[in-house]
């Protein structure tokens, strides 16, 4: 072997090397957050948590039972929000996918998924707080709605694209309008995959607080309107992490495992929801 | 003229090509038995598996040197798998492995001994379907000889002038060595991929159907330049066209199904055939 | 009849598809809208000043910049060789029965909240940080920093970067790859021909992962100690602009205040959609879908069929 050859053999095994450490290295981190996770917010975790409102400041004790609520109802009113939104426009997109009414909507909805979600909060202060000076629900839930659009529109027209073309000629044979074809053919077709789209982008604005900040604000008490602000799993933690308190911190920690576990169930309900439909779909 | 696959070399650089020196070899007589120094390939009940499926069965052949070897036979029945054992590219699928005797000028390519990056050097392959790099002419053709260590640009103008005039490219890219290579039609990047090939001073030449993605003016500058290389390269040939096999090549192997079922002159193997195989093939019959 | 129902199939879609177009349009709106008060009061002079005086009501824009420029470009430092080489790895050199787990375990990354990373910012790296400040002799070693910041956000941007990357080599021919190896190459240099055919798409990666350090929030307020100063130190405190929209919004007692605060929203949605938009037409140019990959971390990866 040349002098040659036995060096870029030595540097291909190096860079080999180097490549499976940036591996280990990406994974460290990973494996630390879950663990502190897994056991600061486990332990810190009782049925008080799950029941009680919070504490006032300085008392110890108390839970997140309002939080947990909030963000369950928040990202009911993001999905009511983007899912209809979401799948039409995706539906337009994959119908009529060669006009230039498309293309600048497939354009605004990759400019909209690259906003950062705090923009986007912005926004839903300015058209839904400010004009009537409260804090609300309804401000919370379209903010994080609109961070679901653009991953629900995209997910429903490539998923769309994917139903043979032969399906849709089947059914305008057979005398169906346009849109007859579409919903009862197509969609249903599509449909697994439509759904898992939209699980992920809830699991994505579940785990969001930026935006929230300034719509949903925070509530330590339950929310018994849609126009008052609404305490939400994730501004909770926030809150209680950049506090001094001892008990707040350990309770934050509980909220962030609930949070993990929370996107892990919806991502593990996206998968199981694809399989059963499609075994549906098979029979 | 004898090479070993495994000599520890002190100089950096590697040589000028053969070419250079203008050897010329004597012709052996037609139809005379090959004598062993002629030799340059020689396989010996090589099998090939993908997986637990064999593909290849107890392939037996002797390649001659400076001479164009023909494989032809239907799709799907080897072809492209033994050639591509001869430079050991099957490494790389995973799960194929082969066994048998391989030997380049007596050294065994699968010996313990072989380095598979030296022995890639020596043996040149050019790929059905051409694939330049998305770089310039010129660093095409360098890119066997940089990663060879050699960065004096003389010497690599030098090399690459003759590389590109030896695939019978050189006239038409000289102005323009720095242009994109996809730039150049079909018939000229499969070209300028044996110029490549042709720039690390390979012995042997194998070509996985070289012509069958052009057309057929771009075929036949193929098929000549072929004829022309032989003069000093071995090379191999893969190819569905039996009259390409009936012009360009010396010796034709009939495959079949992983076997060798004939292996002769070529023009014993299209005219004279011995297996009824043989003759129903390259009549057409079949196939 | 049919051709009416068709009109108003494609009416009624078009119509919610104009929504999403009138939101784009309307967030740009809304911003420029509610920041009139500074951008008539401040003119250019907003991004050249280093003053943030809520009191006075004086702002300048300058300390924000540097640090969301600062800290994003340290991460990218950082997550970039990390995330190719993981995407080299899982593409070019695991073993197939590895590939699956670690592209798993790389797009877990993504799917943690933000919040859940700054918690363990706050209370797991920044005290290791402080002792590495200790270590190194720096005064004061308050662990929060631009170093906690850039490491934290270089964490969230990897598997961004990574995942794309990909789906780039994976969509390299196999023939390129061939042929170097034909030509006598090692592993190492086949790999390098690979990348180099999809250089376009990888640079379009490491700009994916850019646009999300700039516009990441929670996690870098949390550790980046929240101190308007200009500094090239990476162990001072400094601000960044998603943080201090995050941490004052709701302080903002006046209108000039908020209309500051909102200006900045509108520089950061000025630069990040520039960043996300140039990198997209990079990665176009290479392949389509390896965005897809990215916008559904987790479970869509393996879902769609690529």
């Amino acid at each position: 072997m040349t002098a040659n050859l036995r060096r870029r053999k030595i540097y291909s095994g190096l860079f080999e090397t180097l490549c499976a450490l940036a591996v280990v290295v990406a994974l460290i981190p990973l494996a630390m957050i879950l663990f502190y996770v897994v056991k600061e917010g486990f332990g810190a975790l009782n049925v008080d948590f799950f029941t009680h409102m919070p504490k006032p400041v300085g008392e110890s004790g108390g839970g997140m039972a309002n939080a947990i609520a909030g963000t369950l109802i928040l990202i009911c009113i993001a999905a009511a929000f983007a899912v209809p939104v979401g799948c039409l426009c995706g539906i337009h997109l994959s119908e009529y996918p060669g006009t230039k009414f498309s293309s600048i909507v497939r354009f605004a909805a990759d400019v909209l998924n690259g906003v950062p979600s705090i923009v986007v909060g912005i926004f839903a202060y300015g058209i839904l707080v400010l004009p009537v000076k409260r804090f609300s629900v309804i401000a919370g839930g379209v903010a994080l709605g609109l961070l679901m659009i653009p991953i629900v529109v995209r997910t429903t027209e490539e998923l769309l694209r994917l139903v043979p073309g032969g399906l849709r000629e089947g059914a305008l044979a057979l005398g169906a309008t346009r849109g007859r074809a579409v919903f009862s053919v197509i969609v249903p077709a599509a449909l697994p995959g439509i759904l898992t789209g939209i699980l992920v982008a809830l699991a994505r604005v579940a785990g969001e607080t930026a935006p929230l900040l300034f719509t949903a604000f925070n509530n330590r008490f339950w929310s018994t309107s849609l126009t008052q602000p609404i305490a939400s799993l994730t501004v909770q933690v926030f809150t209680y992490a950049i506090s001094p308190y001892d008990d707040w911190h350990r309770q934050a920690w509980a909220g962030a495992f609930l949070l993990v576990m929370m996107i892990l169930a919806l991502s593990i309900l996206a998968r199981l929801a694809v399989r059963r439909l499609e075994r549906m779909n098979r029979s | 003229m004898t090479s070993s696959l495994t000599t520890d070399v002190t100089r950096e650089s590697p040589s000028p090509p053969r070419f250079l020196a203008g050897e010329k070899v004597a012709k052996p007589d037609e139809g005379a038995a090959l004598a062993q120094s002629e030799i340059k390939i020689s396989v010996r009940d090589f099998d090939f598996f993908y997986g637990t499926a064999k593909v290849l069965h107890g392939i037996s052949l002797e390649i001659p040197a400076r001479k164009v070897t023909a494989l032809i036979g239907p799709s799907g029945c080897g072809k492209s798998t033994f050639i591509r054992s001869i430079n050991r590219m099957n490494d790389i699928i995973t799960d194929a492995r082969g066994k048998g005797t391989i030997l380049i000028d007596g050294q065994d390519v699968y010996g313990g001994d072989t380095d598979v990056v030296e022995l890639r050097r020596r043996v040149g392959m050019v790929f059905q379907k051409s694939n330049p790099f998305p770089k310039s002419i010129y660093d095409n053709v360098a890119y066997g000889l940089r990663i060879g260590g050699m960065r004096n640009k003389r010497q690599l103008d030098d090399i690459i002038e003759r590389s590109l005039t030896r695939a019978a490219l050189w006239h038409e890219v000289k102005d323009r060595l720095h242009a994109s290579a996809l730039a150049l039609s079909g018939g000229q990047q499969q070209r300028l991929c044996i110029a490549r090939a042709l720039a690390v001073d390979p012995e042997i030449l194998l070509m996985d159907e070289p012509a069958s993605a052009l057309d057929p003016i771009a075929t036949s500058k193929i098929e000549e330049l072929i004829y022309e290389l032989k003069d000093n390269y071995t090379i191999v040939i893969v190819t569905h066209n039996m009259q390409q096999a009936a012009r360009v090549s010396d010796r034709t192997a009939f495959f079949m199904l992983g076997r060798v079922v004939e292996y002769a002159e070529t023009n014993t193997i299209f005219m004279n055939p011995k297996e009824k195989m043989t003759e129903d093939y390259v009549t057409g019959r079949f196939g | 009849m049919k051709r009416s129902d068709d009109r108003s199939f494609r009416i009624g879609t078009g119509a919610f598809a104009a929504l999403v177009l009138l939101i784009v349009a309307g967030i740009a709106f809304e911003l420029t809208r509610q920041s009139t008060l500074s951008i008539t009061k401040f003119g250019l002079k907003f991004w050249t000043t280093r003053v943030w005086d809520p009191v006075s009501g004086d702002f300048g824009a300058l300390p924000f910049i540097w640090g969301t420029l600062y800290s994003a470009i340290l991460a990218l430092l950082i997550a970039t060789p990390v995330a190719l080489g993981i995407a080299i790895f899982i593409s070019e050199l695991s073993p197939r029965v590895l590939r699956q787990p670690l592209a798993y375990l790389t797009e877990l990354l993504a799917a943690i909240p933000s919040i859940v990373y700054g918690l363990w910012g706050i209370f797991v790296l920044v005290p290791i940080v402080r002792k590495i400040e200790i270590a190194m002799g720096a005064k004061p070693a308050l662990g929060v920093g631009m170093m906690a910041a850039a490491l934290i956000l270089a964490v969230m941007v990897i598997p961004f970067t990574s995942s794309v990357a990909r789906e780039i080599l994976k969509n390299v021919p196999a023939t390129q790859r061939e042929a170097a190896y034909a030509l006598g190459a090692t592993r190492w240099e086949a790999i390098k021909v690979a990348i180099g055919f999809g250089r376009t798409g990888i640079i379009g990666a490491v700009m994916l992962g850019f646009g999300r350090a700039l516009g990441e929030t929670m996690a870098v307020t949390m550790v980046i100690g929240n101190s308007p100063q200009i500094s090239a130190s990476l162990f001072k405190p400094q601000y960044t602009m998603a943080a201090v929209i995050a941490n004052e919004f709701t302080e903002a007692a006046d209108e000039l205040y908020l209309h500051a605060l909102i200006e900045i929203g509108l520089l950061l949605f000025i630069i990040t959609v520039g960043v996300n938009l140039l990198s997209r037409l990079l990665i176009w140019s290479t392949k389509r879908r390896a965005i897809t990959t990215v916008v559904m971390p987790v479970v869509v990866a393996e879902e769609v069929p690529a």
